[in-house]
């Protein structure tokens, strides 16, 4: 690799001017004419119930209301990873605020008030509402029909039971394991469900026109799975993949919740009860809590085994997750945290049992970081339980067991090249780890914590992401693709890749968004995969450019094809210093010959990325034998906490995560997903956390009582790491980082607590009030 | 009822209902889409728009209330669709993500750069205190601001 001119520099953001002047168009703000009509959801009020009798008369009689439809009207199955969902509930709900009937009128103030008019008898059931209950004796059933749902080949659902996936991980011998042990340590971490709370809620907007065309307007990171989905539930209607189009405009914020399918689903279908009309669902910011996704809940039981010298001998994870009403999506969550919950270290007997339950609580589903934070906040803490015990330090400790290039992992495949050592060190260094810090203030403790990171993209083995490129007759760029700028900048760091091999500056690349009749496919821009994926679609759809250019030079111009590249956006020759060809004079015209005739035409390049090493296929009972997980992104995190000693109030002076990215494409972006991800991260140990009451109904779905941070919550200082170990496969080296950020945030400050009271807290969020009170008992402890 | 207000400096006449609100007018109505709706009860700050040169929550108010009034969104801070000085130091400190909250950002720290020429950063925070955002952990838009605050404060001296 020469000298990078683009890649590796922080170019300003391609979609920058579009965003700071409001003409960015999101979902609300796209104008669909006056015969636009409105949709309200009519929802469960109970966690579980039989639907004896839905009475829609009243509603449809209201002056203004176009149709009212219900489960009857759409018996359809969907989902992502298993078909466990309805559009509408049909039968039964399964949680507090499911999807029962819809109004449809020509305003959202009628649509509104008809639905009040609606009568629904429900018969209750018993619910279930943890996962102690799910997994009791003879528990009540949430699906009945579990065995006869379709899944993925990866999935092992129970039927008869509420679990809907069980993954085991089986590696080595682990009596023997525990028995070379000189240290056992067994506790129990418990992480309740999180929100995503992007500040734009999910909105789609249907029309169904004469022609039998279904276009879906939707806020998504994932419209051509949505297409897909669209047209696997909706067949029985005869709607094939060509009839459906998807389009998302600018997302405010994703997370993660805006991945897969949940509520868009109702917009494709309402579309077909109202053909020649578009029908608009926007939901309310209550709604965004209680009927999109979730983070899941998770109970985990760890059993870590190691020896006086730090050696881990064995590691038993037993991961219950609460999963909720529907896991179309949810279970691959539990299935990729089952297959990781080593956690970063070279461990030679391992069980791992990540049991996904059903519960009648909302959906849950993916969130950035896709199970990693949940089992990382027990893990890494265990870890440093352990160390204390052995009397060995925290960070020599992760050091010493920390997994290496070619260890192998729990399921029998091979760690890729990292800088995980790397990593630890400077994290080590950065917070002055070892040096104790005491505040100036008597009433406060200051306390330091470290912890350890990896994830590695959770997608199926054949998910791909393909780019189309096209020059204008400037020499300029419009770049096709279908990943989704949700924020992480993707857009311009697609162009950087573009323009690296190109020559031609990010400036003059135009990154499309979405549009599945337009742009090619791609999976779904989640799991952090789209800088590696995408971007070597858009690498390869360059170098077919560049190849198409050199064989229009070569034949048009009779150069020697092996001396000629690119620089400047001009056409150079090695042999031939004189010969200097700008791009914009052939990529659309081609290149005119003595007889007046042309050699070439317009330059469209093609790409394509699916890793055909990945595969699904393993012994069930064990996971050995696939290869599940294409590579893995590590680093570690520090942090220095402050801590009122009478209040619990806690205070960041300083904050730093490194991370292996491989290669940083556009550094600044890189620094500003480390700056985001944190915060979002340590909010979901300070300050979030879902509240249920004791019929399954979410407390606290709005902002005033679910508290995300604002600026007065904001560490001191953020340091941001970038290690660069490339990853072979990569664009340039470069692996994706954007959910690692806010992996470690609950370990390092649940750690640091703990060097700063002695008090361990095993259980998130770690308020201050909990930290007061755990203060109170452990004075009234020393004192006993 | 008819309303009569100044929104970025043209002149509106209207016929809103009582219970209109303020946000649903300036988006549906006028068709002016850079305040966004992010809770519909105050709380995220998206839907912030100057009214007599002073921040409200558009959610919060009545379109009546405007009557006389003079409104201005981010698309009237922009002169002849140049960008700010303030705008330029957003986009230069890569101060927003997905840029929904980026309006009512803007909106709010122009009403304090009005007020306060030499904004604190512990200021500046408790400005953006009632503007949520979830993707940049905010501190790219303090240094925005700050840096922008700085050099308008040099230019002044100089």
């Amino acid at each position: 690799m020469g000298k990078l001119k683009y890649v590796g520099q922080s170019s300003p953001r391609i979609d920058g001017k579009v965003k700071i002047t409001g003409a960015a168009q999101f979902i609300d703000d796209i104008d669909f004419g006056p015969n636009l009509l409105y949709a309200e959801i009519i929802e469960s009020p109970y966690p579980h119930a039989l639907i004896k009798k839905i009475d829609i008369s009243k509603a449809e009689k209201v002056p203004g209301v176009v149709k009212v439809v219900t489960g009857k009207d759409f018996p359809y199955r969907f989902g992502l990873y298993m078909h466990d969902r309805h559009i509408f509930a049909q039968d039964r709900v399964r949680f507090v605020g499911e999807q029962v009937a819809a109004v449809i009128a020509r305003d959202i103030r009628t649509a509104k008030k008809a639905a009040q008019l609606i009568k629904v008898i429900y018969e209750p059931l018993e619910s279930v509402l943890t996962t102690e209950d799910a997994l009791a004796q003879n528990p009540t059933l949430i699906h009945p029909d579990l065995a006869d749902y379709n899944h993925v080949p990866w999935f092992f659902p129970k039927g008869g039971t509420n679990i809907a996936h069980w993954r085991k991980v089986r590696k080595g011998d682990m009596e023997k394991g525990f028995a070379q042990a000189d240290l056992v340590l067994e506790d129990d971490y418990t992480v309740p469900r999180y929100a995503h709370c992007a500040i734009e809620t999910h909105g789609a907007i249907g029309h169904y026109d004469y022609s039998g065309r279904l276009t879906v307007y939707t806020a998504s990171q994932s419209p051509f799975t949505q297409r897909h989905l669209f047209a696997q539930a909706l067949a029985p209607l005869g709607l094939t993949h060509k009839d459906i189009r998807v389009l998302s405009p600018f997302v405010g914020g994703g997370f993660g919740g805006k991945a897969g399918v949940s509520m868009e689903i109702l917009a494709a279908a309402l579309a077909t009860a109202v053909r020649g009309n578009p029908v608009k669902i926007l939901w309310s910011r209550s709604q965004e809590f209680y009927n999109t996704y979730q983070r899941q809940g998770l109970s985990a039981k760890i059993k870590l085994g190691a020896k006086h010298d730090g050696t881990i001998t064995a590691l038993e994870q037993i991961l219950h997750w609460d999963a909720g009403a529907y896991v179309e999506y949810g279970a691959n969550v539990v299935n990729a945290a089952g297959l990781s919950a080593t956690g970063p270290y070279r461990i030679p007997n391992v069980t791992i049992d990540s049991v996904c339950v059903y519960t009648n609580l909302p959906p849950g589903g993916p969130y950035r970081g896709f199970g990693y934070s949940e089992f990382l906040f027990g893990l890494e803490s265990h870890i440093n339980e352990v160390s204390k015990r052995l009397g060995i330090d925290p960070v020599m400790f992760r050091r010493l067991n920390a997994i290496r290039e070619g260890d192998s992992l729990a399921y029998g495949a091979e760690m890729n090249p990292n800088g995980m050592i790397e990593a630890i060190d400077k994290v080590a260094r950065e917070i002055e780890w070892g040096k104790k810090t005491k505040s100036d203030n008597p009433k406060k403790a200051i306390g330091k914590g470290i912890a350890l990171f990896w994830k590695a993209p959770a997608m199926p083995p054949n998910a791909s992401s393909t780019a189309f490129l096209k020059f204008n007759e400037d020499g300029s760029l419009n770049l096709m693709v279908s990943a989704m700028e949700i924020g992480q900048g993707f857009l311009t760091v697609m162009a950087q890749i573009a323009a690296e091999i190109l020559t031609v500056p990010p400036e003059k690349i135009r990154v499309e968004l979405p549009d599945t009749d337009r742009n090619p496919y791609e999976w779904q821009t989640v799991a952090s995969h789209i800088t590696w994926g995408c971007g070597t679609a858009v690498e390869r759809a360059a170098v077919d450019a560049r190849e198409q250019i050199f064989d229009v030079v070569e034949r048009g111009l009779c150069k020697d094809r092996a001396s000629l590249y690119l620089e400047d956006e001009c056409i150079k020759s090695k042999t031939d210093s004189t010969f200097s060809l700008p791009l914009k004079d052939i990529v659309i015209g081609g290149i005119m010959q003595p007889d007046g005739t042309f050699r070439g035409g317009p330059i469209v390049g093609r790409g394509m990325f699916m890793p055909e090493f990945a595969s699904a296929s393993s012994d069930p009972e064990t996971s050995q034998g696939g290869h599940p997980n294409v590579h893995y992104t590590v680093g570690a995190a520090g942090i220095i906490l402050e801590i009122d000693k009478e209040t619990g109030k806690m205070h960041i002076p300083k904050v730093t995560l490194a991370v292996d990215l491989g290669k940083a494409i556009n550094p600044d972006l890189v620094k500003g997903q480390v700056a985001g991800g944190l915060l979002q991260g340590i909010a979901t140990v300070l300050y979030e956390d879902m509240r249920f009451n004791k019929d399954g109904k979410i407390l606290n779905a709005n902002f005033t009582d679910y508290k995300i941070p604002t600026a007065m919550d904001i560490p001191d200082e953020v340091v941001p790491i970038l290690v660069e170990v490339p990853q072979p496969d990569g664009p340039f080296g470069a692996r994706g980082m954007g959910e690692h950020t806010m992996i470690p945030a609950a370990p390092i400050i649940a750690n640091a607590v703990e060097d700063a009271l002695g008090i361990r807290i095993k259980s998130m969020p770690i308020t201050a009030e909990k930290i007061a009170l755990a203060l109170r008992e452990y004075k009234k402890r020393k004192e006993k | 009822m008819k309303i009569n207000f100044k929104l970025n400096g043209q002149k509106y006449s209207l016929d809103v209902e009582p219970y209109e609100i303020l946000l649903e007018m300036l988006r549906d109505r006028v068709g002016v889409k850079s305040p966004k709706c992010g809770c519909n009860r105050g709380d995220c700050g998206t839907c912030t728009v100057l009214l007599n040169g002073k921040t409200v929550r558009s959610c919060l108010v009545l379109a009546i209330e405007i009557d006389g009034a003079e409104i201005t969104t981010l698309e009237g801070l922009m002169a002849d669709g140049k960008l700010t000085p303030l705008q330029e130091s957003f986009l230069a400190h890569n101060s927003f993500q997905c840029g929904f909250c980026a309006s009512g950002m803007l909106l709010s720290t122009t009403e304090l750069l009005e007020e306060n020429p030499a904004p604190s950063k512990e200021e500046i925070k408790e400005t953006l205190s009632g503007n949520l955002c979830r993707c940049t952990g905010y501190t790219p838009i303090i240094e925005a601001i700050s840096d922008q605050a700085e050099r308008r404060n040099k230019i002044w001296v100089s």
